[in-house]
């Protein structure tokens, strides 16, 4: 699904530049927008900068050139406690899942509400809720450990929704998977998109890109080689 | 402040073993620190006694009239250094002499000794420059016919006291930075640990301010915690060595002044270390 130009943007990354000291990985002049509900992929071999640009997006760290603006949070004015409440308005999603061991699924969704101070009359119910809604209703309190890959996804998944995002960040979220999990976890994502959630998500599975029809963010050491909203090949820089 | 307190017993459930670690790490390097406290705080009692036996006796011309020497001894109270004056007469001197010393059991005649003004000093009044300076005062006075005050002993005094002084500031800094730097490793393990934890609270969107405080709180429970089995500990010592050797333990503000010390090295050494992790996610 492509969001139609009118709707606003969720990230913005205006010239975008982030480079490493040891010269691997990174961004330059990266310009890109993800509008409201829009489902974007991002690509490109190891090292091109997927996982940067994610950073960026969530402002684990901050570019030092141009703008990231994520659900109107400028990375050119940015305190810690900024992005502390930024990240109440994003989910993410990683494949390693991130979750915390010890703590049952229920718990682990809890936590990302309490850590907000959100009313713990309210927990409850939500959690349950979303754990619903990505089929977990019956393993509320299986431990991680006591679940499946494509199920610790989903409950890093429910974690990312609980507090009504206005967009997924989604760092290779089916590399730890097999293909039915892969199928399963994607179509989750779609589903959550469909309700009006915009994802943005890096990826190796062109197969699956392939098949979705969405809108590609192809990188290519660093820079964006192709976006597929433009039909053709961007120069690095352009807007 | 609930969560936070939750949180603290979570972390406790999930590793009560390197809990109980933190708080022993943090109890044996208190208690280290409070044995050699403990050490300087006798001899340091030692040393005050034996800096009161300081005096300074001006030997009186004999005949000389009680007017006279009522006189010099308002004056002598007078001087800043001194804390006390007291006349010894020649009886009073011979009585002394007699249950202190077995050469004078068989003398009877008190002319025998010379009547005195004996003169204690005030604290931090007994180096031995101050002592001679006293003793010229004294010797100043038409009836006062000899001064002695040990001149060599309170030299000396002075050089051990000063010497065992800086051995103790030397060595308690010493067992106080080994303290430190052990206190805040095992604090320090103690948040590594529950780095992957605190990344995690991060990414939910925790601000730094809800991420630390649990932390705080368990940083500052081990210290108390630590500190009270090292008073403890400390306070038991003395009892193994009963036989060998008297020892005064600390006064009770001093005893409670090293669990604060707990508390606090528990407190900044979390808030450092948990800054620290916090600084990297």
């Amino acid at each position: 699904m492509t969001a139609p130009a009118a709707q606003p943007s969720v990230v913005r990354f205006a010239n975008v530049t982030r480079r490493y000291a040891k010269g691997v990985g990174g961004v330059a002049k990266v310009s890109f927008s993800v509008a409201k509900g829009e489902f974007v992929f991002l690509t490109g071999p190891s090292g091109a900068g997927k996982s940067t640009i994610l950073k960026l997006a969530r402002m684990e760290e901050l570019p030092e050139a141009g703008e990231v603006r994520v659900a109107a949070t400028s990375s050119l004015k940015v305190s810690r406690t900024d992005v502390a409440r930024l990240r109440r308005k994003i989910g993410i999603v990683f494949q390693d899942f991130r979750l915390l061991e010890d703590r049952t699924a229920f718990a682990n969704v809890a936590f990302a509400l309490e850590v907000t101070g959100t009313a713990t009359a309210q927990i409850g119910p939500r959690v349950q809720k979303v754990l619903e809604r990505v089929g977990l209703a019956s393993k509320l309190q299986a431990l991680p450990g006591e679940l499946s890959g494509g199920e610790q996804q989903r409950v890093a998944i429910a974690r990312a929704l609980v507090n009504d995002p206005l967009v997924v960040l989604a760092d290779e979220p089916t590399g730890n998977l097999d293909e039915r999990a892969t199928k399963a976890v994607f179509s989750l994502l779609r589903e959550i998109n469909a309700a009006g959630t915009a994802v943005l998500m890096a990826t190796h599975d062109l197969d699956l890109v392939r098949a979705s029809g969405y809108r590609t963010l192809e990188l290519n050491k660093g820079t964006l080689a192709f976006d597929s909203a433009e039909a053709d090949p961007v120069s690095p820089g352009a807007p | 402040m609930r969560l936070a307190f939750r949180e603290v017993a979570t972390a406790f459930r999930r590793a009560p073993g390197l809990s109980v670690l933190s708080v022993v790490m943090i109890a044996f390097s208190l208690f280290a620190f409070g044995l050699f406290g403990l050490v300087a705080w006798n001899i340091r009692g030692a040393l005050q006694r034996a800096e009161e036996r300081v005096e300074i006796r001006a030997y009186v011309v004999e005949g000389t009239g009680t007017e006279a020497i009522g006189a010099a001894i308002g004056d002598i109270r007078a001087f800043p250094e001194v804390a006390t004056v007291e006349y010894v007469g020649p009886e009073q001197a011979l009585e002394r002499a007699r249950t202190e010393l077995a050469e004078f059991r068989d003398v009877w005649e008190p002319e025998f000794l010379p009547a005195s003004l004996e003169v204690r000093l005030r604290p931090g009044q007994r180096e031995p420059e101050v002592v001679a300076a006293v003793a010229r005062r004294l010797q100043g006075y038409p009836f006062v016919d000899d001064v002695r005050f040990g001149e060599e002993w309170v030299r000396k005094f002075a050089l051990v006291r000063d010497a065992v002084t800086w051995a103790g500031i030397f060595l308690g800094a010493a067992f106080a930075l080994v303290s430190v730097v052990l206190i805040g490793a095992t604090i320090r393990m103690a948040v590594l640990s529950r780095a992957r934890e605190i990344s995690i609270m991060r990414l939910v969107g925790a601000t730094d301010g809800f991420i630390r405080l649990p932390f705080l709180i368990d940083g500052l429970l081990k210290g108390v915690l630590g500190g009270v089995l090292a008073l403890g500990l400390t306070w038991l010592a003395p009892y193994l060595v009963r036989n060998v050797v008297s020892t005064a333990f600390f006064p009770p503000w001093l005893a409670w002044s090293g669990v604060a010390a707990g508390a606090i090295l528990g407190f900044v050494g979390a808030a450092l270390s948990v800054g620290r992790q916090l600084r990297r996610v």
